[in-house]
């Protein structure tokens, strides 16, 4: 009963100054909406890339050429050594190999009549579709016998195909891919933009047409692997390893000039980089907190200065030291915990708003507003704590005197 | 009593030996011109500071050397205070300072304990106005309401009138004089004589010490 009472009396002083009160919390208002507008796109970001490496199937292994590097990766068409040859000893050489593609990537210009467009361009086996969940919407994918052919032939991404044809069909015709002449044989099934990158805005080519008619390589950028279902992938990962490392003339106790990786260690890998991206965004955010703090802090002095005499009246009827404690300590708190309250719906607003401007998605979590909200909580307590004891300390013979 | 300070460098005994003796029911005036240590001595009555030696008997109970709660709980119980400047809380409501003090007390807020002492004081119309709203003489009256809402064993009054007029201050006298006449034990320091003559004993101060008496 005491506590309503004190908590009442709380409230009235902080709405007898509402500009004040206002300004005070105006600063955990910012710092807690920056870090839920922070963590909100780090928790986006991840949801996103791990959407996408999950779409990939949990049965994909990527061997690239190069050391094992750090999460940065590499560019590919900077080492040399992975060859056809290695991929024709993954098939002969490795059990339980559902599917292998050998995989060169680079950028062209398409065109068609007048209409052209940049877009990236991969050029594969017939199993690279399979193995990459790309489905055919119109024509048909290119076969074994285009690829020993060298034939120059295209499957095209809808969006790609959009770009260049608009609304007519585009199988049959001819079109330039670096001034190459090229026939459109099939079209792709939409599989919807990522954000990072346009699954449906590329071509995909054989890749013996690819590697000798439109960009001179010797060398691959990657070996797409897919594994049986019921096959353990790290026994198959161990395969490919042991095979290459053969075909490469590796010596016992050499690192390997190669990389495996399969879906799952992709999907650690990015989670732990976004998820120290989001760390760190939420850290810097987390700044502007501790200055809202000390920003609290700082009228709080001024409150109890300015009421020194009315401390020194409640003290005269009564107040022990840890009712003025109480009460103080309450105000701060409320400070900054509508401050925080606010800062929670600014900071959704502003997640929400980078979203419809930047693309970026955000995904406002739970447990994150309930952190922020603690945490806000916490600053006053933490921040109003000196105030409040200066004030509960006040000798009411003093405090009376006070003009 | 004894009670010293350091000022400057310089020991100053404000209360140099202070044998008093104040029975239940009495009207009592403490005068003496500034530096008397009048002071001094109300706020040891008042329990708000403690004497460097001696005791403090107050109903009873043995009060000079409790601890800073202890004495919170005695200013609030046993202890009314009316002030020069009334000292109400400019953001609440009559009914809210006076019942001010019960909510610090054990008890719980009471509101209609804060009702019956401003009735007892005339203000039972003004309850909801906040201080602003009221004139010097009703915010008095409020602050010995609020004196008043816990049953105080001895109401201490310092310079009670020195911010009224004369009439105002004749008035608040007046109703001093009405709550002596029901039984209450008063205090009242002033350096005004004619607020002195109000009451039926009178002791001077001066120098730390009481000098004179008068019955």
């Amino acid at each position: 009963m005491k506590w309503s009472a004190i908590s009442k009396m709380a409230l009235r002083s902080l709405m007898a100054n509402k500009l004040r009160s206002s300004l005070a919390a105006l600063g955990v208002l910012i710092g807690v909406g920056a870090v839920i507008a922070m963590l909100s796109l780090g928790a986006g970001a991840q949801k996103d890339i791990i959407g996408r490496v999950s779409s990939l199937g949990t049965n994909l292994l990527m061997v690239r050429p190069g050391l094992r590097r750090g999460p940065g990766g590499v560019n590919a068409n900077s080492f040399r050594n992975l060859t056809l040859d290695d991929a024709e000893a993954l098939v002969a050489g490795v059990e339980g190999l559902e599917a292998v593609s050998p995989v060169v990537s680079g950028r062209a210009q398409l065109k068609y009549f007048n209409k052209n467009t940049a877009i990236m361009v991969i050029g594969a086996a017939p199993t690279y579709f399979g193995i990459r969940n790309f489905e055919i919407e119109r024509g048909r994918a290119f076969s074994d016998l285009d690829v020993s052919g060298v034939a120059r032939v295209a499957v095209l991404g809808p969006a790609t195909v959009e770009d260049l044809f608009g609304a007519s069909d585009p199988l049959g015709e001819m079109i330039k891919l670096k001034g190459i002449n090229f026939r459109v044989i099939g079209v792709l099934k939409a599989k919807g933009d990522q954000g990072w990158f346009n699954p449906d805005d590329m071509a995909i080519i054989p890749y013996s047409t690819a590697m000798n008619r439109v960009y001179g390589l010797d060398h691959l950028g990657e070996i797409d692997v897919q594994a049986m279902d019921d096959v353990d992938v790290t026994s198959v990962q161990f395969g490919i390893t042991q095979v290459l490392r053969r075909e490469h003339h590796i010596r016992e106790g050499d690192d390997d000039d190669f990389t495996v990786r399969s879906q799952a260690e992709m999907l650690e890998m990015t989670s732990q980089i976004t998820g120290t991206f989001t760390l760190l965004l939420g850290g810097i955010a987390a700044i502007s907190l501790l200055v809202g703090g000390i920003g609290i802090m700082n009228i709080m002095y001024v409150t109890v200065t300015e009421r020194t005499r009315e401390i020194g009246i409640r003290k005269a009827i009564g107040a022990k030291r840890r009712d003025i404690l109480g009460q103080f300590l309450f105000e701060s708190v409320l400070l900054s915990g509508l401050g925080g309250l606010a800062g929670v719906l600014f900071g959704t607003g502003l997640a929400k708003l980078i979203t419809a401007l930047a693309g970026f998605t955000a995904v406002i979590l739970t447990s994150d507003v309930v952190l922020a909200l603690s945490v806000s909580a916490g600053i006053g307590v933490f921040f109003g704590y000196y105030p409040a004891r200066r004030a509960a300390a006040l000798h009411p013979i003093d405090a009376l005197r006070y003009e | 009593m004894v009670k010293t300070y350091e000022l400057g460098g310089s020991v100053i005994r404000a209360l140099d030996g202070v044998d008093l003796d104040v029975a239940e029911g009495e009207m009592l005036a403490i005068t003496g011109p500034s530096g008397s240590g009048k002071s001094t001595l109300m706020h040891m009555l008042g329990c708000l500071d403690r004497p460097d030696s001696g005791e403090y008997h107050l109903a009873g109970q043995e009060v000079a050397h409790l601890s800073d709660d202890e004495l919170a709980d005695i200013r609030n119980k046993r202890i009314g205070f009316v002030f020069q400047t009334f000292n109400l809380l400019a953001r609440a409501t009559a009914l809210e300072n006076v019942a001010l003090p019960s909510v610090y007390g054990d008890a719980g807020e009471s509101v209609e304990r804060a009702r019956s002492a401003l009735e007892t004081v005339g203000l039972a119309d003004r309850m909801g106005h906040e201080p602003n709203q009221l004139s010097g003489g009703q915010r008095q009256r409020v602050a010995v309401a609020r004196a008043l809402v816990m049953d105080p064993a001895i109401v201490l009054a310092d310079e009670p009138t020195g911010n009224l007029d004369s009439k105002t201050g004749t008035e608040i006298l007046a109703l001093f004089e009405q709550l002596h006449a029901a039984g209450r034990t008063l205090i009242i320091v002033t350096h005004d004589a004619d607020v002195a003559s109000y009451c039926s004993r009178e002791v001077r101060m001066l120098d730390g010490k009481i000098v004179s008496e008068r019955n």
